[in-house]
C-alpha cells in the first residue's frame, strides 16, 4: 500500500502524492511515458531510493525509514527483475540465478545450483546455459536468466521494470507468457512498469497511469479502452496528438 | 576581490564534503566487517587480482628502478670516493621509500582503476540494486573484501619488489662497474634494520587500503552511464596517486622524524 509518496531531484518532482493499492495475488501494471518516474515508484516500493514523504507498506509493515536488517528479511519475500537484466558479468548463469540462495539465504552452493537449474528449465532454457557468462547470452536469454533469478527463491512479490523492453515481438511474447506462467504456479503479486501495451493488456489484472507524478487513473486491464480519460486514450493508441506533450527540438 | 574569495570558498566547502563523504563511506565499509557473513571467495579473488596478477608490473618497476638507482648513486657518490655506500643506499631507499611508493603507484594505475571500472559498471547497471534485492549488502559483498585484500596484498607485493630492486642495483654494480658480489652482498645487509623493512611494510599496507578506497569509493558513486565511469576511473588513480604521496610523507615524518 502507497500513500501519498513524493520523490523529488533537485527541483524535479518526479513523484507528487503517489496513492496506490495492490492486493494479494493481483497482477498490477503501471505504464505512463519515457523518464516519467516509474522506475523511481518501484524503487522507493523496494527501498533502493528513500522517498521524501509519504507511506509504503508491504503486508502490514511500513518499509521508509527501515533499517538494514529488517529490510533484507523483508526483500527476501521479493523477486526483481530489472530493465537491463542487471546480470552479475564475473558469475557464470547458474550463480546468478543462485545468488540470492547462496549470498542472501546461506544455502549450499550444490543446493542452490540444483534449484538454479530447475529455474533456468522453467525459463525455458537448457542446463548447458548454466555454465555460460552473461556477456555470452543474447538479449532475449539474459531476460529469461533474470526473470530465473527474480523467482528462484519463490518470492510472494515480483517487481517487473519493463520487462520486455529492447526485445522483438516474439521474443516480448515468450517473456510475457513466462511471466505469466512464473507469476500463477507462485501465486505471487506481481507489480510491473511498462509502456508496452501489449504487454499490459496481456499481462494485467488492473493497470495504473502515471502522468507527471500522480496516478491519473486506475481500473482494470479490461476497462482501458473506456477509460473517458483523454490522458490514457493518447498513451494506449500511441498517439503525438493530444494532452500529453513529449518536448521535441528541431534539428 | 570577493569574487576571488568566495571561489576559494566555495573550493575548500567542497573539498571538505568530500573528504566527509569518503570517511563515511570507509566507516561505513569497515562496520560491516564486525558481523558475519563474511565473503573469503570475494576477499580470495581479489588477493589473486591485486596481488599475483601485478607481479609483473611490480617486478618489472623494480628491477629497473634499483638499477637506476645504483647508477645514479655511482655517478654522484664517485665525485667523493663514496662507491663503497651505493649497496647501503639502493637497499635502504628501496626498503623505506622506492619499493612501497613505486609499487603502489603502479597498483593505483592497474588495480584502482579496474575497481573503479567494475564497481562503476555495476552501479549504472543496476547491479549494484540488484545486489540489494538480493539480500546482500554492497559494501558487505563488494567493498570490504577488496579493501582487506588491498591492506594485505601489497606489502606481500612490496617484499617481492624490495628482493627484485635490491637484485636490479646488484646487477648493475657487480656486471657494470665490477664490483665485488661478496662486498656488495655485505654492505647490503651491513646497515639495514628490521625497522627499515618494516617502515616499507607498514606504508604499503596503507597504500594497499587507499588504492582500493579510492578504487570503489569513486566507482560506486559512479553516475551517469559510460563517461561517468570514464571519469570515475580518472578520479581514482589521480586520488590514490596523490594520497599515496601525502600518507607517504605523513608516515615517513612518523617513523623517522627525530
Amino acid at each position: 500500500m502507497v500513500r501519498g509518496l513524493r520523490k523529488s531531484f533537485g527541483r524535479n518532482r518526479v513523484l507528487d502524492g503517489i496513492d496506490l493499492d495492490v492486493m494479494a495475488g493481483e497482477s498490477i501494471i503501471v505504464i505512463g511515458g519515457s523518464g516519467i518516474g516509474k522506475s523511481v515508484l518501484v524503487k522507493c516500493i523496494l527501498g533502493l531510493l528513500r522517498p521524501d514523504e509519504g507511506s509504503v507498506r508491504i503486508d502490514g509493515v511500513e518499509t521508509v525509514g527501515l533499517r538494514r536488517k529488517a529490510r533484507e528479511r523483508l526483500l527476501q519475500k521479493c523477486g526483481v527483475l530489472f530493465q537491463g537484466s542487471a546480470l552479475f558479468d564475473s558469475l557464470p548463469v547458474w550463480e546468478n540465478v543462485a545468488f540470492g540462495l547462496i549470498q542472501g539465504r546461506g544455502m549450499e552452493r550444490a543446493a542452490a545450483k540444483e534449484i538454479a537449474l530447475e529455474k533456468l528449465g522453467a525459463v525455458g532454457l537448457g542446463v548447458e546455459v548454466g555454465e555460460l557468462r552473461p556477456a555470452e547470452l543474447s538479449g532475449g536469454m539474459q531476460k529469461r536468466v533474470a526473470l530465473a533469478r527474480a523467482i528462484a527463491a519463490d518470492p510472494e512479490i515480483i517487481f517487473f521494470d519493463e520487462p520486455t523492453t529492447g526485445l522483438d515481438p516474439i521474443m516480448a511474447d515468450v517473456i510475457n507468457d513466462l511471466v505469466l506462467k512464473c507469476v500463477h504456479e507462485l501465486g505471487a503479486t506481481a507489480v510491473s512498469i511498462t509502456h508496452d501495451m501489449v504487454s499490459a493488456r496481456k499481462i494485467a489484472d488492473r493497470i495504473a497511469m502515471l502522468h507527471k507524478g500522480q496516478i491519473i487513473w486506475q481500473g482494470s486491464a479490461a476497462e482501458i479502452d473506456r477509460s473517458g480519460n483523454p490522458f490514457v486514450d493518447q498513451f494506449i493508441h500511441g498517439r503525438a496528438e493530444g494532452p500529453i506533450h513529449m518536448e521535441v527540438r528541431i534539428l | 576581490m570577493l569574487k576571488a574569495l568566495a571561489s576559494l570558498g566555495a573550493a575548500t566547502l567542497a573539498f571538505m564534503a568530500a573528504t566527509g563523504r569518503i570517511v563515511i563511506f570507509t566507516l561505513t565499509a569497515l562496520a560491516t566487517g564486525l558481523s558475519p557473513p563474511y565473503y573469503l571467495r570475494v576477499i580470495l579473488r581479489s588477493m589473486l587480482d591485486i596481488g599475483y596478477f601485478s607481479l609483473p608490473v611490480v617486478g618489472l618497476t623494480a628491477i629497473f628502478t634499483g638499477m637506476v638507482l645504483a647508477l645514479q648513486s655511482y655517478t654522484g657518490f664517485s665525485r667523493f670516493a663514496a662507491e663503497s655506500a651505493i649497496a647501503t643506499v639502493v637497499v635502504l631507499s628501496v626498503t623505506r621509500e622506492l619499493g612501497p611508493v613505486i609499487a603502489g603507484l603502479m597498483v593505483a594505475g592497474r588495480v584502482g582503476a579496474a575497481m573503479a571500472a567494475e564497481i562503476g559498471t555495476m552501479r549504472v547497471t543496476d547491479q549494484i540494486d540488484a545486489l540489494t534485492t538480493l539480500s546482500t549488502d554492497p559494501l558487505r559483498y563488494l567493498v570490504l573484501p577488496r579493501l582487506l585484500a588491498g591492506l594485505i596484498t601489497l606489502p606481500l607485493l612490496v617484499v617481492v619488489a624490495d628482493i627484485i630492486g635490491v637484485f636490479g642495483g646488484y646487477l648493475v654494480s657487480i656486471y657494470k662497474f665490477g664490483f665485488n658480489p661478496e662486498t656488495y652482498l655485505d654492505r647490503t645487509f651491513q646497515y639495514l634494520h628490521t625497522s627499515d623493512v618494516v617502515s616499507g611494510l607498514v606504508k604499503a599496507a596503507v597504500f594497499g587500503f587507499v588504492v582500493a578506497l579510492m578504487g570503489c569509493y569513486h566507482g560506486y558513486n559512479s553516475r551517469g552511464g559510460a563517461q561517468g565511469v570514464g571519469q570515475a576511473t580518472t578520479y581514482a588513480v589521480v586520488s590514490a596517486s596523490i594520497l599515496i604521496l601525502v600518507f607517504d610523507y605523513g608516515i615517513t615524518q612518523a617513523l623517522f622524524s627525530q
